[in-house]
């Protein structure tokens, strides 16, 4: 018998039928939940738990069910998304651009580790327009990313999961690469689509590992060059006299902690930063080092080079880890991913995202224990979150993000492409450029950041584009209830009403109080 | 010799100086502008019915402001607004006419609605999905001709089937002060909302007025200009002219929202040149407004309005009404001015007259009514 059983279905009071039933079973669970179904669930479901609703969503006979169910139907790797190169393409892009500026490097003292595919002669090295490469890259990299920024925008449209499909951009914030630097430009959307989308209803462990080993995450937090200052390599050059010397970067290992594990407050010191840096040395990518140097590898690809890996055993929050090469920082990973503080800063970050800026403590610590008690299984953690009460409270209580806000109104348009609009540009006006939240932070989940005099006067005039564009196709009128049924003001109804044209109406719905939350 | 050639160029794809906007040549000289007045446009103010004596019962002292100027005389019946001055001095030159007691066959008083009938030409909102103007384009003398519309998106009465474009300035718009104020007013009764929306506009108002997305219909009317006037150009345009929902201070505001059209009109003939004495301009609203006055200082949706007619083209210096009369029992549903004239009847006169087709073959085709019987005469042949 399960620890916890939860009731639904009871629009109206408590089917006391249930409770009979379930003290008269032989070992009755320790916790009974009630669910009521309140005729607010299908508005919440699809609009604080979703994406938002479309025009032609149909309610679910049972939204709260339904949101669960949504990982069945989820789509890992949908077409928008298969057809774009993924991690390997961009990362030989970035390794070819290496290799034909290393002769610059070169003549410059900046030259890094051997390469794969440097064939270039240091007695001759030839005249290279670094400046011109890079450009050319940035330009290859920028295109891809716009064009992975519109199948993010595709999938969100169009998805047939829009719960799961939030949680991807949940974790994906979480997991922040940011596409500023020119390494992460073309790679930061394939980490939410080759590390987050795959793991979104599995355990944490697997999404930590996947994001952790990602090319786009080794190269953004500087892993990838990162050796063990007792390796064999950095040996080898002390021996060498090398006038570089390879040594650790700590990057990875702090933020791993900081951001991606613990929590700032989880009771990690410096040491536990620099004992994961030293356990995480060696974990690389592959096309940047030739055998019999290092292990070759495909482009892109995660690869262990043991001569880059500190030798000996770790201690990390108090625990020996005694573990050779790429074991000890994975069962680091491991036990990090289901640390109490871990399963309590991830709570935290969930109930803020679906219930309130400041979340209820009550539903943090179920939450949590849910973490914990399952070893960091998702889906479990979700279903409570799914069945709490408080996430299911009136009013609004969340101030939708640009991002939120910006899908929320195409899929109240029907749209299911954005082509005509400039959408990834527009993100950038509206401050919530996609992938480039600035920092491994990712963006804040507070309504403070997002509800500011300017930010809302440009949400305002994008809603005025959006409705020029489709405005008088749509009857704002029969709209508003299909898009936010219990919670249409009278005053956004009348404010729609009396608009003297399609357009103003629509666009008056789509910055209406009710709809810039969710 | 030179249209030949301009022939040859268009169906070779010429690209015109404006970037995306490609326009295949045209087979005639005429120009048909409808600008689309959207929101209600009070027509008892615009032509005012001063030789009905119900007309100064109803509406008193309620008419332009009086640093306006006066109102100039066009017969014995009516006089037009003094804001309408370049749409005055065109009445006397014989090239502007007014429609009066006019109204589409849609009775809703809903501006959605109305509008989409005004646009689509049907009989009832939303029963047709295209608009009236892009039927009318393949019988126009070349199946190629071009239109455009200038705004950020076709409006209803030039979409379907028929190729069309549509032109907005480079930068996109921004909203207009309408919609802000609108989103002011849903934000009042919502504490953080209402508090960062008064900050930002105050803020826009400091950063200067240009900042506060002002539009400017005379630059419309220039740039539509600029797409008709080019030989090889365009040869119908549509222009959105917003605000005209006039529910409360009516006297400032529909004197500036006529200036603003006064505007626009010079702006197309002074841009069209030569090409103004082969120019029709319709500027037509999807209703009236009440005859009498609310309790705001403006009126309220009503029936019946005006149609203001201008270009070289236009057998004008006349009001063409068959007024029906503002006493009160001749009012329509005791409230509003009967329309006596169908705006469908019209379009289809002045597209038969100004492109020279067989007003019997545009009623069919464009407005697909037996009801429809176009309005002739007020096109010069």
């Amino acid at each position: 018998m399960p620890q916890w059983f939860a009731l639904r279905g009871a629009t109206e009071g408590v089917d006391t039928a249930w409770l009979t039933w379930v003290e008269g079973l032989a070992a009755p669970p320790r916790i009974v939940v009630v669910v009521m179904a309140s005729p607010n669930t299908y508005a919440i479901a699809g609009n604080r738990f979703g994406l938002g609703l479309r025009p032609d969503s149909n309610a679910a006979v049972d939204p709260q069910r339904d949101l669960v169910a949504q990982f069945a139907r989820f789509e890992a790797r949908p077409a928008v998304i298969a057809d774009l190169p993924g991690s390997a393409e961009m990362a030989r892009q970035f390794r070819e651009y290496l290799v034909s500026i290393r002769p610059f490097l070169k003549a410059n003292g900046m030259a890094a580790s051997v390469m794969a595919g440097d064939n270039a002669s240091a007695a001759n090295p030839p005249v290279i327009d670094e400046a011109a490469i890079r450009k050319s890259l940035r330009q290859q990299y920028q295109d891809n990313y716009g064009r992975q920024a519109r199948a993010r925008i595709a999938a969100a449209l169009t998805t047939p999961a829009p719960f799961p499909e939030r949680l991807v951009h949940f974790w994906a914030n979480h997991f922040a690469v940011s596409a500023d630097k020119l390494q992460t430009l073309g790679l930061a959307g394939t980490l939410e689509f080759e590390a987050i989308r795959p793991h979104i209803g599995g355990r944490f462990i697997d999404m930590l590992l996947a994001v952790e080993r990602h090319p786009a995450m080794l190269l953004y937090l500087d892993q990838a060059q990162s050796i063990g200052p007792d390796s064999m390599i950095a040996e080898a050059a002390r021996r060498r006299a090398a006038r570089r010397q390879p040594g650790l970067n700590e990057n990875l290992g702090r933020e791993i902690l900081e951001l991606h594990t613990l929590g700032v407050d989880g009771g990690y010191g410096q040491a536990d930063v620099q004992e994961l840096a030293r356990a995480l040395s060696g974990w690389t990518i592959g096309g940047f080092v030739r055998a019999p140097v290092g292990i070759e590898a495909p482009d892109g690809a995660f690869v262990f080079q043991p001569a880059w890996h500190e030798p000996g055993p770790r201690t990390l929050l108090g625990k020996r880890y005694s573990q050779q090469g790429e074991a000890q920082a994975r069962t680091m990973l491991a036990d990090l991913a289901v640390h109490p503080a871990t399963a309590r800063h991830l709570a935290i970050k969930l109930a803020r995202h679906f219930v309130a800026d400041v979340p209820p403590p009550a539903l943090v610590d179920r939450l949590a224990a849910t973490h914990i008690a399952t070893g960091g299984d998702l889906l479990a953690v979700y279903q409570v979150l799914v069945s709490a009460p408080e996430a299911w409270a009136t009013p609004l209580p969340k101030f939708k993000s640009p991002w939120e806000w910006v899908i929320s109104s195409l899929r109240a348009v029907g749209a299911t492409t954005a082509p005509d609009l400039k959408i990834v540009g527009a993100l950038n006006e509206l401050g919530q450029p996609i992938w480039r939240s600035g920092s491994p932070a990712g963006w804040d989940d507070l309504a403070a950041a997002w509800a500011a005099p300017d930010a809302l006067l440009r949400r305002v005039e994008l809603a005025g584009r959006i409705a020029a564009v489709v405005g008088d196709r749509i009857d704002a009128r029969a709209l508003a209830p299909k898009v936010l049924p219990r919670v249409l003001s009278l005053g956004t109804t009348q404010a729609i009403a009396r608009a003297d044209t399609p357009q103003k109406g629509l666009a008056l719905l789509l910055a209406a109080p009710e709809f810039l939350r969710r | 010799m030179m249209l030949n050639r301009r022939l040859f160029l268009g169906a070779a794809g010429a690209v015109l100086a404006t970037p995306g906007l490609a326009l295949a040549a045209a087979a005639t000289d005429r120009r048909f502008v409808f600008i689309i007045l959207r929101g209600a446009m009070d027509g008892l103010s615009a032509v005012m019915p001063v030789g009905d004596p119900a007309y100064a019962a109803l509406r008193g002292a309620f008419g332009p402001p009086p640093n306006a100027g006066a109102a100039l005389p066009l017969s014995s019946d009516f006089a037009l607004h003094p804001a309408l001055a370049e749409m005055g001095a065109l009445y006397r030159k014989g090239e502007a006419l007014f429609v009066h007691a006019i109204a589409s066959p849609c009775r809703e008083r809903s501006h959605f609605d109305a509008q989409n009938v005004l646009e689509t030409g049907g009989t009832a909102a939303y029963a047709l999905k295209d608009g009236w103007l892009n039927r009318l384009l393949p019988l126009l003398p070349s199946a190629r001709e071009p239109a455009v519309a200038i705004s950020p998106a076709l409006p209803m009465a030039l979409r379907g089937a028929a190729p069309a474009t549509s032109y907005a300035p480079s930068q996109l718009p921004q909203a207009d002060d309408d919609l802000l104020a609108r989103v002011g007013a849903m934000y009042a009764g919502d504490p953080q909302l209402h508090a960062l929306w008064n900050e930002a506009i105050d803020a826009r108002t400091m950063a200067g007025s240009d900042a506060t997305g002002k539009s400017n219909p005379a630059a419309l009317g220039r740039l539509a200009a600029t797409f008709l006037a080019k030989p090889e150009g365009a040869r119908v345009a549509v222009i959105e002219l917003g605000g005209w929902d006039t529910h409360s201070g009516q006297a400032g505001r529909l004197n500036a929202q006529l200036k603003q059209l006064d505007g626009t009109i010079a702006a197309l003939r002074d841009g069209l040149g030569p090409a103004w004495a082969d120019t029709v301009i319709v500027a037509a609203t999807e209703f009236g407004r009440t005859a009498a006055p609310n309790g705001t200082g403006g009126t309220d949706h009503g029936t019946g309005g005006v149609a203001l007619l201008a270009g070289g083209a236009v057998k004008g210096g006349r009001v063409v009404a068959d007024w029906p009369g503002l006493a009160p029992a001749q009012l329509y549903d005791g409230r509003d001015l009967r329309p006596t004239a169908d705006l469908r009847a019209m379009f289809a006169g002045l597209a038969a007259e100004q492109f020279g087709i067989d007003p019997a073959r545009i009623a069919r085709t464009v407005f697909a009514g037996e009801t429809v019987r176009p309005l002739l005469g007020l096109v010069r042949s």
